[in-house]
């Protein structure tokens, strides 16, 4: 009776969480503000000091908003939105971050509807893991698409900025979680 | 039907991507320089971005330098007269050394003219600050705070006074993008200042700039200044581009080298900015005033090295009287002159007579050069002398 108590109050948590989290929404202003207010940051950010360059705010928020709704199409569309400003803000032709973003919020939309993302470490993995595929998706549209030749990747640069947007996620996921919007 | 609802998530994405992509080639057909209306469009768009993110830009740099201004002008003003003092004959030094130089590339333009050549002077500029970076660490671009407004147009070069910083790339009406020397898509012509060996200049993935157009040569060194050739059209020629710091084979392009450059200006700490918004073949007019002067002044300091002046003849005292004086003025000075004689006889110098006092045939003296007591002829042509005179 017991055993059967607990698998039914498993079963009704594990049902109450995944609806949750599919209706975990925002609100129509912090969803424009909060990719716009990263988007800035991360215009300002290298003025105090370069090497805050190797920060990707747009990631960071573009994982964060995808993982949330979980929903690939929003995932999507918010990846491309954040990566095509990003592109208009950096001077690179219009679509490069664009088409990587909207891949990187495609596939972690897809991957927070299958396991729980809610906790750091699987965050902290997350960011790692999609911050080296964002750079193998730039790498592939530059070098192959773009053909530009005398383009190269520095990947022990690209680890390193994987490493330091895990670290720079996590208190930002914690801090954007304050403005998600239960229905 | 039921194939686009299973995989609406997929079908969005493809159609996402597909879009972007198409976009992409388009942009790669028709750069966007705003002839093509592929590159008119993003250029709008791009523009339209810089324009609507430029105001918390503008805030944000206005915070940060009302911050500053208010430390360094009223906290940090230590010595700040003293300095101002020291700078202002700083400049006017500078500006006669300026000046000098100017006449050196006077003769050289007069050269160029002489064989048809076009040089081009910096006409005017505009002083812009910068307000925002790159909004991804793949390329290096810095917002100026001044547009069309201003006078900018695209592919206007920007300079510091340490060197050139790059060249804008878009332009909005109060807003400017410009893309720095050490972007992947940036170019310059360049001149190695010592060999005159001409180069085209490149950014890299890392943000470095480097030379990589030229082979193996072993004039080139470590040290060596880089200047701009100004055949790029976008830079005026002789602006100082950095210091080559690294030589080494470039592996993708063999059998050419990599120069890695220095920047003379820190592309990472950039707060003002020079663009040069008019080129004109004349100097101008303060630089011609300035020249006017160092000319004079260097024809007084010829006049008073070659006409003789008061203090001539006169010891002088320091590095200038420990100077040997001419060898012509000592030479014709000091004509050699015998020792006096202890004991004179006739053949002592002087002792001669003038050739005029002389009777051909007669063997005597003047009285003047009294001879020897023995000498006995002596007495009878004393007196036919006396007639003579």
């Amino acid at each position: 009776m017991r055993e059967t108590l607990t698998l039914e109050s498993m079963v009704t948590r594990s049902y109450m969480s995944r609806r949750e989290a599919e209706q975990q929404s925002f609100h129509l202003l912090a969803a424009v503000l909060i990719p716009a207010v990263a988007i800035l940051l991360q215009v300002l950010l290298p003025r105090i000091s370069p090497r805050l360059a190797i920060v990707d705010l747009p990631l960071i928020v573009t994982l964060f908003f995808a993982v949330s709704r979980r929903s690939p199409i929003a995932g999507t569309a918010t990846g491309a939105a954040i990566g095509l400003l990003q592109d208009l803000l950096s001077g690179m032709p219009v679509g490069v971050n664009g088409m990587a973003k909207s891949v990187v919020g495609y596939a972690a939309a897809s991957l927070g509807s299958r396991i729980d993302v809610e906790n750091s470490a699987t965050r902290a993995v997350l960011t790692f893991g999609f911050s080296l595929l964002q750079s193998v998706l730039l790498y592939l549209i530059q070098r192959h698409l773009l053909e530009i030749h005398g383009f190269h990747v520095l990947w022990l640069h690209e680890l390193v900025r994987a490493i330091v947007n895990l670290l720079v996620g996590i208190p930002v996921y914690l801090l954007l979680d304050r403005w998600k919007r239960q229905e | 039907m039921e194939f686009v609802t299973r995989f609406k998530n997929a079908l969005f994405l493809v159609t996402v991507l597909l879009a972007q992509a198409i976009a992409l080639a388009m942009q790669v057909r028709g750069p966007a320089t705003g002839t093509e209306p592929t590159g008119q469009r993003v250029r709008l768009i791009r523009v339209w971005s810089i324009a609507t993110v430029s105001p918390f830009e503008r805030a944000v740099h206005a915070i940060s330098s009302g911050v500053r201004n208010t430390w360094f002008n009223y906290i940090d003003l230590r010595h700040a007269r003293q300095e101002n003092d020291a700078l202002k004959r700083q400049i006017a030094q500078m500006r006669l050394d300026e000046a000098a130089i100017a006449e050196d590339a006077l003769q050289d333009r007069r050269l160029q003219a002489m064989l048809q050549f076009r040089q081009r002077y910096v006409g005017s500029t505009v002083a812009a600050q910068v307000i925002g970076a790159s909004a991804s660490d793949q390329s290096h671009v810095l917002t100026l705070d001044k547009g069309s407004n201003d006078g900018l147009k695209p592919d206007m070069a920007v300079i510091s006074p340490d060197g050139i910083i790059g060249k804008i790339r878009e332009v909005g009406p109060t807003t400017s993008l410009v893309v720095e020397i050490n972007d992947q898509t940036s170019g310059a012509g360049v001149i190695l200042e010592s060999t005159r060996i001409r180069g085209i200049l490149r950014g890299t993935v890392a943000g470095r700039v480097q030379i990589g157009n030229l082979t193996a040569d072993s004039r080139i060194k470590p040290g060596e200044h880089v200047l701009t050739s100004g055949g790029d059209q976008v830079y005026p020629r002789g602006l100082p581009v950095g210091v080559i710091e690294k030589i080494e084979p470039d592996p993708d392009h063999q059998p050419y080298m990599a120069i890695s450059i220095k920047p003379a200006a820190d592309l990472n700490r950039v707060e003002e900015v020079l663009v040069i918004t008019g080129m004109q073949s004349e100097l101008s007019e303060q630089a011609q005033q300035d020249l006017l002067a160092a000319q004079a002044k260097r024809a007084a300091d010829m006049s008073a090295e070659k006409l003789p002046g008061i203090h001539d003849g006169q010891p002088q005292d320091g590095a200038a009287g420990t100077a040997a004086p001419p060898a012509a003025t000592e030479e014709s000075v000091k004509v050699p002159r015998p020792l006096p004689v202890v004991h004179p006889d006739r053949y002592s110098p002087g002792s001669t007579p003038p050739a005029s006092n002389l009777t051909p045939g007669a063997a005597g003296v003047s009285q003047q050069n009294p001879v020897p007591a023995n000498s006995g002829k002596s007495g009878s042509a004393a007196p036919a002398q006396q007639e003579t005179q």
